[in-house]
């Protein structure tokens, strides 16, 4: 069975990862192309009907370890290095995020395979799977082809979209799985740490995202001023949730969250890959940054090239105006 | 505890990077430089030096790339590493992550390393998988996108941002850790460093001295093959206004949202 196999992330709470269950329907499509089966692995504590249930986006089997921790790597490289070596997996998907990539490399190393990463589209070439990589701050896309199998496929944070079918139900099979010595010498502590303010973003219809570029914690003021103006709410980017500048409930991006607003403003935010893949479907991009060539410009509809310090205070003023007026 | 650091020469960020159609492979010409990301490595095993929490008595710089990558060793080296390892061999021109992986364990491997650090990703071919690989190969416990690194005890406590949050992971050395660039501010090297890097140890190596199988590497031995290259689909370019008067483009702003019915 040269199948494809899925790993399922979940959360403390047993809730699958949004991005998990793009890669089950993603992979469900291919294998009807490929004329296989799609499969997933889920590891931990998961309830019989919590593992029957990604029957819905299209897995036919689900492979469960119960006795393997989940959030950390390499417990679960044993899990899908086995799986994949006693079932004969011809690939393995993952969605977006970060413990994918780990899982992914740590195959990879394992069983001898290709690996592609920031995968936004995979699609059937004589049989096989090609996957479809933007390189080089998206200006080229690659297509990528795997020789021999495994072929291990990471998908870029909503790459895939989850599509809950039928209401089929998927046959639980519990795995059996010896860790190797060095996946259990790292230990969580703690999982999924909320640092910062409960904010909420996702509802807003207007963002003004703040990034490094604001330059120090306190200039957060600049971007909340203009906001409050406008009527929205400030977002953020991951280097400056790291710097404990802003709560990471603010953060948007691969290991935040992703956002669709009427406008966002990105106020010093170079435009890295992952923090577009959280908000580059908002309906009107605005960026203000100094750096002519920075990559947020390439995907802004507006793009403004200075000093956040001098236009901020001045648009909020402005912003004020007419709407007083 | 000896400490390795996985460091790669990469174009400058100043660069326009693009791909050979005909090599399938990314242009290397033009200026070089250390990849940024990989000096949050190497002040990372600085800080933990002279953090005085574990005694560390080698900090090892390792590369693998072609002739010109001693020049990003020369930098490593000027930022705080004692010596440096360069493997490079013909044979590994067009390795993929599969290959490079396994090579850069097998280098590590002859160093015996209680810690490697690594940056979060190359500037160039931004994979952020490298360290994975190389740990499962070295049969070591692993973790990346670290921003926070506390040793004690031969373990350390490690913070990262994941799907969820910020999870906290205590890891038993030897260990892999590629650290992401919030952990620390990377030390300017002082002249006298820089002067002195190159005179600092430096083997070289060939995959031969190392124990790499040469079908493991290079194109043959990648798993991964480009098969086509493409443009991404266009988008219509937005519109950019220089700031010279704030206060104009400050009106601009306001007629540009006004139109689009945001205020
Ligand atoms: C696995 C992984 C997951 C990640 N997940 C996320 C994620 O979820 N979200 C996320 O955002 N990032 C994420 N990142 C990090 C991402 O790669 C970038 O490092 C980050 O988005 C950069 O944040 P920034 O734009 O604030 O900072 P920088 O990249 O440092 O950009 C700052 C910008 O501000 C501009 N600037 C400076 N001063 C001024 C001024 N006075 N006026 C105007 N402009 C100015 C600069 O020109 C620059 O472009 C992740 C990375 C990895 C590897």
């Amino acid at each position: 069975m040269a199948g494809i196999l899925v790993y399922a992330l979940h959360d403390d709470e047993g809730n699958f990862n949004k991005n998990s269950l793009g890669a089950i329907s993603e992979a469900a499509k291919l294998a009807g192309e490929l004329g296989t089966e799609a499969a997933a692995v889920v590891v931990g504590d998961v309830s019989d009907d919590g593992a029957a249930g990604l029957g819905a986006y299209g897995a036919k089997r689900v492979f469960r370890a119960k006795d393997a921790p989940e959030g950390l790597a390499q417990p679960i490289v044993d899990v899908m290095a086995k799986v994949i070596s006693d079932e004969g997996f011809s690939y393995a998907l993952f969605g977006g995020g970060l413990l994918g990539f780990e899982i992914g490399a740590g195959l990879t190393a394992r069983l001898n395979a290709g690996v592609t990463m920031e995968v936004t589209e995979v699609k059937v070439q004589d049989g096989k799977l090609v996957a479809e990589r933007p390189v080089l701050q998206d200006s080229a896309i690659v297509d990528v082809g795997y020789v021999g199998e495994p072929g291990i496929i990471i998908g870029r944070l909503n790459a895939f979209d989850a599509n809950a079918g039928d209401g089929g139900s998927a046959e639980v099979v519990d795995v059996e799985v010896e860790l190797s010595d060095w996946s259990t010498k790292a230990r969580m502590v703690t999982r999924g740490e909320q640092r910062g303010a409960d904010v909420n973003i996702e509802d807003a219809e207007i963002l003004v995202g703040g990034g490094r570029g604001l330059g120090e914690k306190d200039n957060f003021k600049l971007a909340e001023d203009l906001a409050d103006a406008m009527g929205g709410a400030v977002a953020a980017t991951r280097a400056v949730v790291d710097a404990g500048w802003y709560p990471y409930a603010a953060q948007i991006g691969q290991t935040g969250k992703t956002v669709a607003p009427k406008l966002y403003l990105a106020a010093g935010i170079s435009g890295a890959i992952q923090h577009k893949v959280g908000m580059q479907n908002s309906e009107n991009i605005l960026a203000i940054n100094k750096d002519p060539n920075a990559p947020i410009f390439e995907f802004s509809d507006l793009g403004i090239v200075g000093d956040l310090h001098k236009i901020l205070p001045k648009l909020t003023e402005a912003v004020k105006a007419r709407k007083g007026g | 505890m000896k400490i390795c650091c996985l460091v790669k020469e990469v174009p400058d960020a100043a660069v326009q990077k693009r791909i050979d159609s005909n090599t399938k492979r990314l242009d290397r010409s033009g200026e070089k430089n250390l990849n940024p990301f990989d000096t949050h490595g190497i002040e990372a095993a600085m800080q933990i030096r002279e953090g005085g929490n574990a005694q560390v008595d080698e900090i090892v710089a390792v590369t693998m790339g072609p002739e010109s990558a001693v020049r990003a060793l020369h930098k490593a080296v000027a930022l705080g590493a004692d010596r440096s390892v360069h493997l490079t061999d013909e044979a590994l021109a067009g390795s993929d992550v599969c290959a490079t992986g396994y090579a850069l364990a097998k280098v590590l491997e002859s160093e015996q390393p209680d810690l490697v650090l690594l940056g979060q990703q190359s500037d160039d071919g931004e994979c952020y998988t490298i360290g994975a690989v190389v740990a499962d190969h070295l049969k070591m416990p692993s973790l990346t996108q670290v921003i926070k690194i506390d040793v004690a005890d031969n373990k350390l406590t490690c913070e990262r941002q994941a799907e969820y949050g910020y999870d906290t992971v205590e890891v038993e050395l030897p260990a892999v850790i590629s650290v992401g660039d919030a952990i620390n501010e990377p030390r300017y090297p002082s002249l006298k460093a820089i002067m002195g890097a190159k005179k600092k140890p430096l083997d070289t190596h060939a995959t031969g001295d190392v124990g790499i199988e040469a079908d493991h590497v290079g194109e043959d031995g990648s798993k991964t093959q480009v098969l086509a290259i493409n443009p991404p689909p266009t988008k219509e370019p937005g519109e950019i206004i220089e700031d010279e008067d704030t206060n104009e483009t400050v009106e601009k702003i306001v007629a540009w949202l006004d139109e689009r019915k945001l205020l």
